[in-house]
C-alpha cells in the first residue's frame, strides 16, 4: 500500500499527520506530505486508511498493491 | 436604539441568523431546510442565500471565482466598490481573494504551523490550571465566563505581545464586530469608529517598532511581501483578524464542549478513564459544535443549484450545518467521542482553511484535559440560564455548572 498527498488539494488541516505521524509529516507552512516514497509499512494500513478518510479536502490518495 | 428584528416567518424564504430560534438551537432549522429547500433565501441584509448541505457548503467554499471574501461577516453594512482597500480587504488574508490571498496567507502560515503552536502548550496548560485554581472550593460557577472565555483571549494576547490586562479592550471590540450585526449600517460604522481599536493597535505597533520582540507583532512588522514591508493597514488588519478569528471562536468551542459534557455523564466518564480518546473527542466536538459560519458576497450573476444568484448578494456559509448533514456523516446529530471517520469542516474548506486551526485544536484539547482532570464530574446548575451568542460565531456565553 502507498499513500500520497495531493499538493493541489492539501490545505494544511493537519489531520493526517495527527492520525498517522509515521506516514505523514507537515512542512513549516503546515502542508502535509507523505514520508519517504509513501510506502505503508506492514501494520500501518489502518492508520493510512483513517488518515485518508479524515482528510476534509479529500487530498490523500491510497494505492493498494496489486 | 435598534428596533427589535421582525420574527422570521419561514426560514426557507426569510432566514435570519440573529433570530432567537436560530441562536438557541439552529439544528432543527437546518434539518428542515435540507429536506425541502437546501439553498434558502432572505431579503434581509439586502438579500442573502444559505446552503445547508455539506455538498452545497463545499461547492461555495471551493468556488473563489463566483464568490468573493471581500466581506466575511454578513450585516446591514455592505462593502461598496470603493470603500475597501482592494485587493487586501480590511482583515487580510481572510477578506482577500486570489491571487493576493495566497501570498498574504503564505506569509502568516509559518507562525501557526503545528510545531510553532506546540510551543504555546505549556503556557496554555498553566493558564488553564490557574483558572481552575480560582474556582476551587466553589460549588457553582460559570464555565463559559470564568474558564472558557479567558483561554483563547490570553493566548492571542500573549502571541501578539500585548499587555495581558488589555484583554477587555479586545472583548468589547470583538463583540461589536461579531454580534452587533443586526444594527443599521450607520450605527455599525459609528461603533467601529468609537472602538478606537486602530489607535490602540497603533500604540502597540509603535512600542514594537521602538523595541522589537519575539512575538507576532514584531513578526508582522518585519514580514515582507514582494520584498516590501507590509502596509500599516495590512498589519493592523491582520491583528484585528487574529483577535476576531482567534478568540470568540475557540471560546465557543471550549464552552460548547463543556456544555455537552455537563449533560452527558457517560462521555465525561470516558474522557476521564480513556485519555487516549481525546484526539477523536476533540474532532467530534469540533464537528458537532463547530462555532463558525462564514459569509461571502456573490461576485457575478450566475445560477447555483437552480437559484438566481446576483452580484452583491450575501451568502452565509454554515460549516456547522455541513457538519450535521446526514448525507455526509452517519448519525450526524449524535456526539460519538471515538468517531473514527470524521471529515468535518469546522475549520472551513479550501484556500481559507482556518489559519489558526492548529492553535484552536491545541487550546480545546488542553482546556478539556485540564478541566476533566480537575472536575471529572459536573453538571449544569441551571440549564435554562445557558445563553448562546448571536451571529456567525456560535457558542454558549453562560454555562452555569455545579460541582458535586
Amino acid at each position: 500500500m502507498r499513500v500520497h498527498v495531493d499538493q493541489e488539494r492539501c490545505q494544511g488541516h493537519n489531520r493526517c499527520h495527527a492520525i498517522a505521524p509515521d506516514l505523514f509529516d507537515v512542512d513549516d507552512l503546515g502542508f502535509a506530505h507523505e514520508l519517504g516514497d509513501g510506502a505503508v509499512p506492514v501494520g500501518l494500513e489502518e492508520q493510512a486508511r483513517l488518515a485518508a478518510a479524515n482528510c476534509p479536502e479529500f487530498a490523500i490518495e491510497i494505492t493498494e498493491d496489486a | 436604539m435598534t428596533e427589535p428584528r421582525r420574527p422570521v416567518a419561514d426560514f426557507a424564504t426569510d432566514f435570519d441568523h440573529t433570530d432567537p430560534q436560530w441562536v438557541s438551537d439552529p439544528f432543527p432549522i437546518w434539518d428542515d431546510l435540507r429536506t425541502r429547500c437546501p439553498v434558502a433565501h432572505t431579503d434581509r441584509y439586502g438579500g442573502a442565500w444559505l446552503p445547508v448541505t455539506h455538498d452545497g457548503v463545499a461547492a461555495v467554499a471551493y468556488d473563489t471565482e463566483h464568490f468573493t471574501s471581500r466581506s466575511v461577516i454578513m450585516s446591514e453594512l455592505r462593502p461598496g466598490d470603493d470603500d475597501l482597500p482592494a485587493p487586501i480587504g480590511v482583515a487580510p488574508p481572510i477578506t482577500s481573494d486570489p491571487p493576493f490571498h495566497a501570498d498574504a496567507r503564505r506569509m502568516l502560515l509559518p507562525a501557526f504551523g503545528p510545531k510553532k503552536v506546540a510551543a504555546y502548550e505549556p503556557f496554555t496548560r498553566k493558564l488553564c490550571r490557574e483558572l481552575l485554581d480560582a474556582t476551587a472550593g466553589r460549588p457553582e460557577f460559570d464555565a463559559a465566563v470564568e474558564y472558557a472565555q479567558h483561554i483563547p483571549l490570553r493566548v492571542i494576547v500573549k502571541m501578539l505581545g500585548f499587555p495581558a490586562e488589555d484583554g477587555d479592550i479586545f472583548r468589547r471590540f470583538i463583540h461589536t464586530v461579531i454580534e452587533d450585526v443586526g444594527v443599521s449600517a450607520e450605527e455599525r460604522e459609528a461603533e467601529f469608529e468609537a472602538s478606537e481599536i486602530d489607535e490602540y493597535l497603533d500604540g502597540r505597533i509603535a512600542e514594537h517598532l521602538a523595541e522589537p520582540r519575539d512575538d507576532l507583532t514584531t513578526f508582522l512588522l518585519e514580514a515582507e511581501l514582494d520584498g516590501q514591508r507590509l502596509h500599516p493597514d495590512h498589519v493592523r488588519g491582520t491583528m484585528i483578524l487574529l483577535m476576531i478569528a482567534g478568540i470568540d471562536t475557540t471560546w465557543s468551542a471550549i464552552g460548547a464542549s463543556l456544555w455537552h459534557l455537563a449533560q452527558h455523564p457517560e462521555d465525561r466518564r470516558r474522557l476521564a478513564t480513556e485519555p487516549e480518546l481525546m484526539t477523536t473527542a476533540v474532532e467530534e466536538m469540533l464537528r458537532a459544535y463547530a462555532p463558525v459560519t462564514m459569509a461571502r458576497l456573490v461576485a457575478e450573476d450566475f445560477e447555483f443549484e437552480g437559484c438566481p444568484f446576483r452580484e452583491g448578494d450575501w451568502l452565509l456559509l454554515p460549516f456547522p450545518a455541513a457538519n450535521r448533514d446526514p448525507g455526509a456523516f452517519a448519525d450526524a446529530d449524535d456526539v460519538i467521542l471515538d468517531r473514527a471517520v470524521n471529515r468535518h469542516a469546522a475549520f472551513g474548506l479550501g484556500i481559507h482553511r482556518c489559519l489558526g486551526s492548529n492553535l484552536a485544536r491545541m487550546e480545546l484539547r488542553i482546556a478539556l484535559e485540564e478541566w476533566i482532570a480537575r472536575y471529572p464530574d459536573f453538571e449544569l446548575s441551571d440549564p435554562g440560564a445557558v445563553t448562546w451568542s448571536a451571529g456567525q460565531v456560535r457558542g454558549p456565553r453562560t454555562v452555569p455548572v455545579r460541582i458535586p
